[in-house]
């Protein structure tokens, strides 16, 4: 049996149908709605890859059923900036060409981004801790902390 | 080019090149098969000018996340004297572009790169030979720049007026001048990556991203032991599914296929099938003793100079130890993920796959259908660092499509691919030296135990599993190099015990092999080094000839503030005890020069080691590109620490069981120390590979900082905290 749930996605009002409310959130914004920004990773928000930020806090969409989102405010990567006015955590993602193969990029950033909206001048250590559950295996860690750091010093 | 004379009709071909314009890092869409040539010795397969002077280059090496892409842009934008904005770069599509092998091996730049770079220069000869006719000037009274050829009065034709949209139709020029250091404007430069951007708003299209018209998503359904094959399958069992399209069975191969993503991965997860029982893996804690059991199909001795063995009976002193380093999987960040249409009797695969070309012909091989039939087109994934699952994943999404004769995507589960994709083979390493009455190495003998086979196809497991034409070759990579070590021992015999089997299905994960035998001679030779009681970089100086190997280790030990003493450290009071350990490798002892220092604090009590500082002094000859070289030197520490500290496959007689991030750990933020990189730039050389020999020097480097630290020597990678602690207590 379908059902249509309304939401928020990047500041718009749209619908998805399914068919199985327990869908992870994942596949409906990746399959459904054209937004490829949030990665599967593992499934099991382990790596952070299909990070997103559901009522303005980073979420691991792999973990979230569709079913619960309905009413819900979700940003995905797609929707954190523009091209012409980048969020600060992307700008400092190119400054710092804090990405090899950038599948974690979407994890790495959405979860900076909602660390410094809580956390707006980070320590290191503070930065290495708050992506302690993200993981990276280009071995980018180094400049994502670098750029993390800057987007702080900017913002 | 001297001498060429042309007519003005003559010189390029009227058929007209194809050119395929592609926003760079864009999807590629499923263009028409089309003929082009792909020979490697013809400029027309490297690159083409269109009619608006934008430069299409094609090449069959592929950007896995490294930054090859930009390199390739940086490198065909200099020869041609084009700006890079006019450069796109098609890759890896076997219709479209040349077979420069696999991406593998750090050849990417050293081989595709300088191809390329030949192909541009021999264009840019033609361009200003056809220009030279035009103006009725001698070729080398005129220069080029910014997509023109100009003439010493200032008159001036684009090459888009030249040449635009048509075929070269010349070989490429293994002569033709490639411009000098002086002569470079963005080669040699950090210039920024072009695939960055929309990677960092989301605009990137990976393989993982690909939607075709009417097309389904499919999942294969694993053994749960690795040798059981289904007796039977119920396809009843996931009916109730919606979406479900067809459960798939042949032989052993089973899979289902759905018109969504989440019904094929309920249904894979749900259907039930009779495996038959298998059990047909060692025993995980006896693992070493099954190595060193394992019949040996060849003895490989890679270097032999003098009588070691006689030597080493006569020494002073004599060392001998055995090194081991775990099975690996590559653990890509993205499930392996592949879209496969058949249309018009022919085959198209979309994949990440590092070597399109050859999987091409494995496809075809699987499916018993002319490789003329078969086209792979590169589609960026998620990093690769060797030979993953992303063949298998297109194996799996041909055979789906081809039963349900309608495109397939295939991503495989977070489980799929640390149980299934190939794996590093254990590798065992046994080593002998002797030093005289001071203390100088008189012999030294190594035997490596690891599987026989080269860098060749690693089979399909669609086509293992469903009995279907493979090679059957077991194919770990080229794995030999590096055992054979760049001192100059007086006496020397190193031999690789090419063993008939590996427990799993081996591939090559970055820097196979290199990284394994460096770590256990660079570590045993610090063991000798301290019997001998002198300091680590004083020994392995004394045993150095190369200046370019002495520079990197001398300027390294400038970099890390080295203090010259013997290891280990004398300081062996608290609970924390802090050592650094240097070490050095030259690349398959033919090219890129690497040391490293590691500086690290080891807890006596919990045993868990923490690498504060890593420092890394690189040659690699020419850089094309320093930031993304600095870039490649970070990721091989970070990830070499990861594999060195933490990594460790686990199974017990079936199956693997490190099947999530849980249980195959990795390293973590907090844990990752600080680098520091120095690079040195040769111009005026040959571009040599970066992607992986950094690597290789990782694993000694912590290996000989925890000794200087403890006193104690740890020869089993990985170096967890059980193992030190174990370590500590024995000493």
């Amino acid at each position: 049996m379908s059902q249509t749930l309304a939401m928020t996605v990047n500041g718009r009002a749209v619908s998805v149908t399914v068919d199985d409310p327990e869908m992870p959130l994942l596949y409906a914004l990746r399959n459904d709605l054209g937004l490829t920004g949030p990665h599967y990773g593992c499934g099991l928000g382990q790596c952070g890859a299909c990070t997103v930020h559901v009522d303005g806090v980073a979420a691991r969409s792999c973990q979230l059923p569709v079913g619960a989102m309905a009413g819900k405010r979700i940003t995905t990567l797609e929707g954190l900036g523009t091209a012409g006015k980048p969020h600060p955590v992307q700008a400092a993602f190119i400054a710092e060409q804090a990405v090899q193969c950038g599948y974690c990029a979407n994890g790495m950033i959405m979860e900076s981004a909602s660390f410094l909206a809580q956390t707006p001048k980070p320590t290191e250590a503070q930065v290495r801790e708050a992506l302690a559950s993200n993981i990276c295996r280009c071995g980018t860690q180094p400049r994502v902390v670098r750029a993390v750091l800057r987007a702080a010093a900017q913002a | 080019m001297d001498g060429m004379q042309l007519s003005r009709r003559g010189l390029f071909g009227t058929g007209g090149a194809l050119v395929v314009s592609f926003a760079l890092g864009g999807a590629k869409p499923a263009a028409a098969w089309t003929e082009k040539p792909v020979a490697l010795e013809q400029v027309d397969s490297f690159l083409a000018i269109d009619a608006q002077g934008r430069v299409t280059t094609y090449v069959g090496k592929v950007d896995l996340g490294t930054g090859l892409r930009t390199g390739f842009a940086q490198i065909a934008a200099d020869e041609l004297d084009v700006p890079m904005t006019a450069v796109s770069v098609v890759e890896g599509d076997t219709a479209l572009t040349p077979d420069q092998g696999p991406t593998y091996g750090s050849l990417g730049i050293q081989i595709g790169g300088v191809q390329l770079r030949q192909a541009a220069a021999t264009a840019r000869a033609l361009l200003v030979a056809e220009a030279a006719s035009r103006f009725g000037l001698p070729a080398e009274t005129l220069r080029t720049e910014d997509g023109a050829a100009i003439a010493p009065d200032g008159r001036r034709i684009a090459y888009a007026a030249l040449v635009g949209g048509k075929a070269f139709s010349r070989a490429v020029d293994p002569g033709a001048t490639i411009k000098p250091p002086e002569a470079r404007k963005v080669v040699g430069k950090p210039v920024p990556r072009v695939d960055i951007p929309d990677k960092v708003m989301g605009r990137f299209a990976y393989v993982h991203d690909l939607k075709l018209p009417g097309m389904l998503h499919g999942r294969a359904v694993r053994p749960p032991a690795m040798g059981a094959v289904a007796e039977a399958v119920d396809a009843a069992s996931v009916a109730g599914i919606p979406g479900i399209v067809k459960v798939v069975h042949e032989k052993g191969f089973v899979g289902v296929v759905a018109k969504t993503e989440w019904a094929a991965i309920k249904a894979q997860a749900a259907l039930k099938v009779r495996w038959s029982a298998w059990a047909g893996l060692p025993e995980q804690a006896k693992l070493w003793e099954h190595v060193r059991a394992t019949p040996v199909a060849q003895r490989q001795v890679t270097s032999e100079k003098g009588d070691p063995a006689t030597a080493i009976k006569g020494a002073a002193t004599t060392l001998s130890a055995s090194y081991d380093f775990a099975i690996h999987t590559h653990g890509s960040m993205g499930p392996s993920c592949a879209v496969a249409e058949f249309k018009d009797g022919r085959l198209t695969v979309w994949t990440a796959s590092q070597a399109t070309h050859n999987l091409r012909k494995q496809l075809a091989l699987m499916l018993g259908q002319p490789v003329e039939q078969v086209r792979c087109i590169y589609q960026e994934g998620a990093g690769c660092y060797g030979r993953n699952g992303h063949e298998d994943a297109a194996a799996d999404a041909v055979l789906l499509a081809k039963a349900v004769g309608k495109p397939v995507r295939v991503q495989w589960m977070r489980a799929e691919e640390h149980g299934w994709d190939p794996k590093g083979p254990p590798t065992l390493i046994d080593l002998r030296a002797g030093l005289d009455a001071q203390g100088k190495v008189v012999g030294w003998e190594s035997e490596a135990f690891i599987p026989k086979g080269a860098g060749g196809n690693v089979d399909l497991v669609a086509a293992e599993l469903g009995g279907l034409p493979r090679e059957n070759l077991l194919s770990p990579g080229n794995i030999v190099h590096n055992l054979a070590v760049p001192y100059g021992f007086p006496a020397v015999r190193t031999t690789c015990l090419r063993l008939e089997s590996t427990p799993f299905r081996p591939s090559w994960i970055r820097t196979p092999g290199r990284m394994q035998n460096t770590y256990a001679s660079e570590a045993f030779l610090d063991e000798l080094a301290a019997a001998a009681g002198k300091d680590p970089l004083q020994f392995r100086l004394e045993n150095l000839d190369d200046p370019r190997g002495r520079e990197v280790l001398e300027r390294c030990a400038r970099l890390a503030n080295w203090q010259a003493r013997p290891s280990p450290q004398r300081d062996q009071s608290g609970e924390i005890l802090r050592g650094r350990g240097v070490t050095y490798v030259k690349y398959e002892l033919v090219r890129t020069y690497v040391a490293g220092v590691a500086e690290v604090e080891v807890n006596r009590r919990t045993g868990e080691i923490r690498v504060t500082e890593f420092f890394c002094t690189h040659d690699c000859g020419q850089i094309i590109n320093p930031d993304a070289v600095t870039a490649q030197i970070e990721g091989n520490v970070v990830s070499t620490l990861s594999r060195t500290l933490k990594e460790e496959l686990t199974f017990d007689r079936g199956t693997v069981t490190s099947l999530d991030w849980a249980s195959y750990r990795t390293i973590t933020f907090p844990e990752v120390p600080k680098i520091t990189v120095e690079l040195i730039d040769r111009p005026a050389e040959k571009p040599w590979g970066a992607g992986e020999p950094a690597a290789a020097i990782v694993p000694s480097a912590v290996s000989n900082a925890v000794y200087d630290a403890t006193g104690v020597r740890l020869r089993s990678v990985p170096f967890s905290p059980a193992k030190v602690r174990a370590a500590l207590q024995g000493a």
